[in-house]
This record gives structure tokens, sequence and C-alpha cells, in this order.
């Protein structure tokens, strides 16, 4: 079949002018991230360069004023946390998707939908509020002081339940129908026909969907700072406070001066390797079931 | 055998298939006939309760397959589809590989033994004559296959579940004439281990593999029957005027 290229078409003057401007809003998207990423590396250089990668998880502790900058006790408590909350909202999000997508009758799908909608659109520091006043006195039952790793991880976990349900149920709406019928002509139940047929084809959806909202989960800092302890420790259980990479910056970043300031921006870059590495997992992933 | 009772089928208030008495016997090629938009493809899937994945479907009437009657609450939709095969217009294999489309309803069924499954792989391959084509690249994704052979693949995934009764919904519409050709020259293989169901626009195609056809027509906004019974009667001497001026070229 011939592939109409539409740059051929035509050269008319509204159509030049509609070029240039798609072309350069294209080229704004992109270059705010790696202005971004510049920014952030260049201001991170001369901590790098002064006290070196090495010590950030050799240093004994995180004493920045006395020249201690162990990053591992808050890369470990972010990783944790924003591990948790996946756990939480995947299962959730996904059976909540389905549920819409295959179960629900349509009014109730519709508004379910605008429920979950309405649901991400909370602010997270009302999230945090209702977290440390109902959330934290329960899971204080468990030990502890009630700010834990568990107490952020559960309501990050219900800040990004609507990225997964709302992210996995386009993916489930884009299976085809013949698919769906052709699975049902076979003599599948509806629960066959969505496990074996229609969740299998939506799994790349589904994936990058999970990835929002991972990256949505480590970057959150209002409602971790305060829900999370903030204590600089190495958790030693779920229960245990912890100090994430997000809000240690926004802790510090008031009072920050030069080295300190600096590593600041370091930890900052952490995060957004640590994202970077998992949005290209999930290209990898995506990839070997072509 | 497929038997069917004053069959009325309603999408919601309107009524697309009015009162439809039809016998298909067993072992023979029934076509269904008649123009676009008269309710030959929503009657095809009353019988093996498709329609129950609309929601707004409704049925009237009995429809019997096989002595059971298809709407007897104590019969899933499930039970019955295994053994009502269904072939659509469109090819629609998943989006997996060759064996694993003819093997996934299998297993679904119960089928465990690898053996068991690869034999009847085979064996269904062969029946729709995909066998030598694919028999190297059965791990090769279906959605590689070229239209006649996705068809082929579809009927072969249907046969796998050893239906009895297969609905084939304008099954050749969609391919390109030799591919058509050779989907048409299948199904007239599989005649009498089959008791088989063609919805067809093509007059030609009917009148070639069906022993039986029934002639669908629009009357008062619903599908009726006009016109049933051994194809080379209902060709040379059709009773209903409609049905002689349609298949006479002059109407339709």
């Amino acid at each position: 079949m011939t592939k109409w290229s539409l740059s051929t078409l035509s050269r008319l003057k509204s159509d030049w002018l509609f070029t240039v401007v798609t072309r350069s809003s294209a080229c704004v998207a992109a270059a705010i991230v790696f202005l971004v990423v510049a920014f952030l590396i260049s201001e991170s250089i001369p901590a790098i360069r002064q006290i070196g990668v090495g010590r950030f998880i050799t240093d004994a502790s995180w004493h920045p004023l006395s020249d201690q900058f162990n990053l591992t006790p808050m890369i470990v408590a972010s990783l944790t946390i924003t591990l948790g909350a996946i756990l939480i909202a995947a299962p959730l999000g996904i059976s909540a998707a389905i549920y819409c997508q295959f179960y629900a009758p349509t009014a109730i799908a519709v508004w379910y939908r605008r429920l979950i909608e309405l649901l991400s659109g909370i602010p997270s520091v009302v999230f945090g509020l209702w977290g440390l006043v109902v959330l934290a006195p329960i899971v204080a039952r468990l030990g502890g002081s009630g700010q834990s790793i568990l107490t952020a991880s559960l309501v990050l976990g219900l800040m990004i339940l609507p990225t997964v349900a709302l992210t996995t149920q386009a993916a489930l709406r884009s299976v085809p129908g013949e698919w769906l019928a052709g699975g049902a002509a076979l003599g599948f139940c509806r629960s066959s026909t969505i496990r074996r047929i229609a969740l299998p084809a939506a799994r790349r959806g589904i994936l990058g969907g999970l990835l929002l909202a991972l990256a949505r989960a480590m970057g959150e800092t209002m409602a971790v700072l305060m829900l999370a302890g903030n204590v600089v420790e190495m958790p030693d259980s779920i229960v245990a406070p912890a100090r994430t990479l997000t809000a240690n910056i926004a802790l510090e970043m008031g009072y920050a001066t030069a080295g300190h300031r600096s590593v600041l921006f370091v930890s900052g870059l952490f995060l957004i390797a640590i994202v970077a590495v998992s949005v290209s997992l999930a290209g990898f992933g995506g990839a070997v079931d072509e | 055998m497929i038997q069917t009772q004053s069959l009325s089928v309603y999408y919601g208030d309107k009524q697309a298939v009015r009162d439809v008495t039809f016998h298909a016997p067993a072992g023979k090629i029934t076509a269904i006939v008649g123009p676009s938009g008269c309710g030959k493809s929503t009657f095809l899937s009353s019988l093996n309760r498709m329609t129950d994945l609309i929601p707004s479907a409704r049925i009237e009437g009995q429809v019997i397959v096989n002595c059971c009657d298809v709407q007897d609450r104590n019969r899933s939709p499930a039970e019955l589809r295994r053994c009502v095969g269904m072939i659509f217009q469109k090819p629609n294999p998943f989006a997996m590989s060759i064996r694993n489309n003819i093997q996934l309803a299998v297993r679904e069924h119960g089928q465990r033994d690898r053996q068991q499954l690869n034999q009847i792989t085979e064996s269904v391959l062969r029946d729709v004559g995909l066998w030598d084509e694919v028999k190297d690249r059965l791990d090769d994704s279906a959605l590689k296959l070229s239209g006649g052979q996705q068809q082929r693949l579809c009927i072969a995934r249907a046969l796998a579940l050893k239906p009895s009764i297969l609905l084939m919904d304008e099954p050749c519409s969609a391919l390109d004439p030799i591919a058509s050709a050779t989907v048409e020259a299948l199904i007239l293989s599989l005649k009498e281990r089959y008791t088989i169901l063609i919805v067809t626009h093509n007059l030609a195609q009917a009148r070639r593999i069906s022993d039986e056809v029934a002639m669908f027509w629009m009357n008062d906004g619903a599908g009726e029957i006009i016109e049933q019974g051994p194809t080379e009667t209902v060709f040379s001497k059709p009773n209903h005027p409609i049905a002689a001026a349609y298949f006479a070229g002059t109407s339709g």
C-alpha cells in the first residue's frame, strides 16, 4: 500500500505556519527535559568533584553540617516506600479497571470513572493530612509512632491508584472487540476471556501505566514528608520511620549552603536516574513481547 | 441439528429478527442469504447465544441445538459455544503464536497433556490444509499469516474443540478471490462431519456449496425468512416473488 507522507501534499502558507508552531512546541517540550537534567548536573558537579560519588554510599551517616553525606538510607527509603505503594495500587487499580470495563453496567461505569478521576485530583497535602490524622494512629498500634514506611506506602498507594486504574482501563478498552468475541465463541467464560485474552493483549499499556504510577510515587514529596517520619536511619522494619530523597530535599533546601546544597542536587539526580532506569526496563519488557 | 421455533430477537425496543422458524439438518450445509442489514448475522449469533454479549439484546421463541434448548438456564452459554463453533467475517486470530491460538481454548477446557495438545494441533491444522504451510513456524505470531491463512486458522481453532456445529458469518467476504476459493473448498470438505450454517452475500457461493438455503428479507423493519428449502429447488423455482426477483438479480 502506498504510504502518503503529509509533508509532500501542500506548501500553503497556513500549512507552513502550522508546521512551525507545532514543531517549535515539540522542541520546547523536549528541551525542558534536557535543560532540567543539565541544570541538575551542573549544580551537582561541585559535590561530585569535592566529595566523590563513593562517599554518598560509604560515609558513616547523613550529617551534612559535619561533612558526612551518606545517601543510602534515603535511597532505600524512597525505593521501599515506592515499592510498597505499587504493591498496594497495582492489584487494586487493575482489578478496579477490569470491573469498570467488563462487569459494571454502563451507568455505574461512567460514575465510577468520574470518581476515580476525582480521586486523582485530591491534593497530596490533603492526602497527607488524612493519613496523619486517621491512618497514622491505626498503624501506630502495630508499633512505632505511626509515622512510618507503612503509613507512607499506604497513602501513596491510594494516591497513585487512579493512575493505575485509568491507564489500565484505557489499555483494556483498546483490546479489539473481535478478540473478545472470538474468545466467547470458543466457550471462554467472562473471567477466562479477561485473563487469557484481554489482559495479555493489554499488557503493554498496563505496564506503561504502572510505570507512570511508579514515577509519580517516587517523586511525591508532600504526603511522604508528612507521613514517613523523616528520621535519617536505615529502616529496620516497615513500621520504622524513614526519610525519602524527596523529603530530604524539601526539608534541607531552605538552609543548605555550598557543598551541602550541591549534595541535595545530587540526590535529585539520583531520583531522575531511578525513574529513567525503570522507564528503560519497561521499554525493554515491552520490546520482548513484540 | 439446529431448529428454531418462532424466534425473535430485539435490540432494546427495536425488533431485528421476527418470528423465524427454521431447520438446519445435521451433516449438511445450510446457507443463509439476503441483503445487508436484514438480520442474518443477528439470527446466527442468537443460535450460540453470542447475543448475550450485547446488553440490550433479548430473545423470544425457542432455539434447539442438538435436542437441547439453548436458553435453558441450567446450561451455561460457555458449554453451548464449545459445541457450536463460530467463524467471523473478519479473521480474528489472537495476537499470539499459531500454536497458542489453537491450544488456548483446548487447555481452557481441561486438556493439559502436551502430547495430546500437539496432536490436536496437528490434526486440526491438517483438516484446514494449513499444516504444510505452517508446521515449521508454529511458534510465530498468527498475525503474520495472510488473511486466508488466518481465516483457516480460525476454523482450525474452532474445530479443535470438537464441535458438532459450525456457524460461519460471511467467512469469505473479507478475503481475496483465491483465498476465498480455498476457504470455500475447505467448508465443503468439512460437510458431513459437521452441521454447517453459513451466512453469505454471494448467491453463487450459496448455490455452489449449500444443500439447504434460507432467505432473509426485511419486512416492516425486522428480518424474516421468506423462502427456505433445498438449494436447487429454492434457486430454480422460488415460491416467493421477492425471492424470485432477488435470485434473478432484479431486486436487492
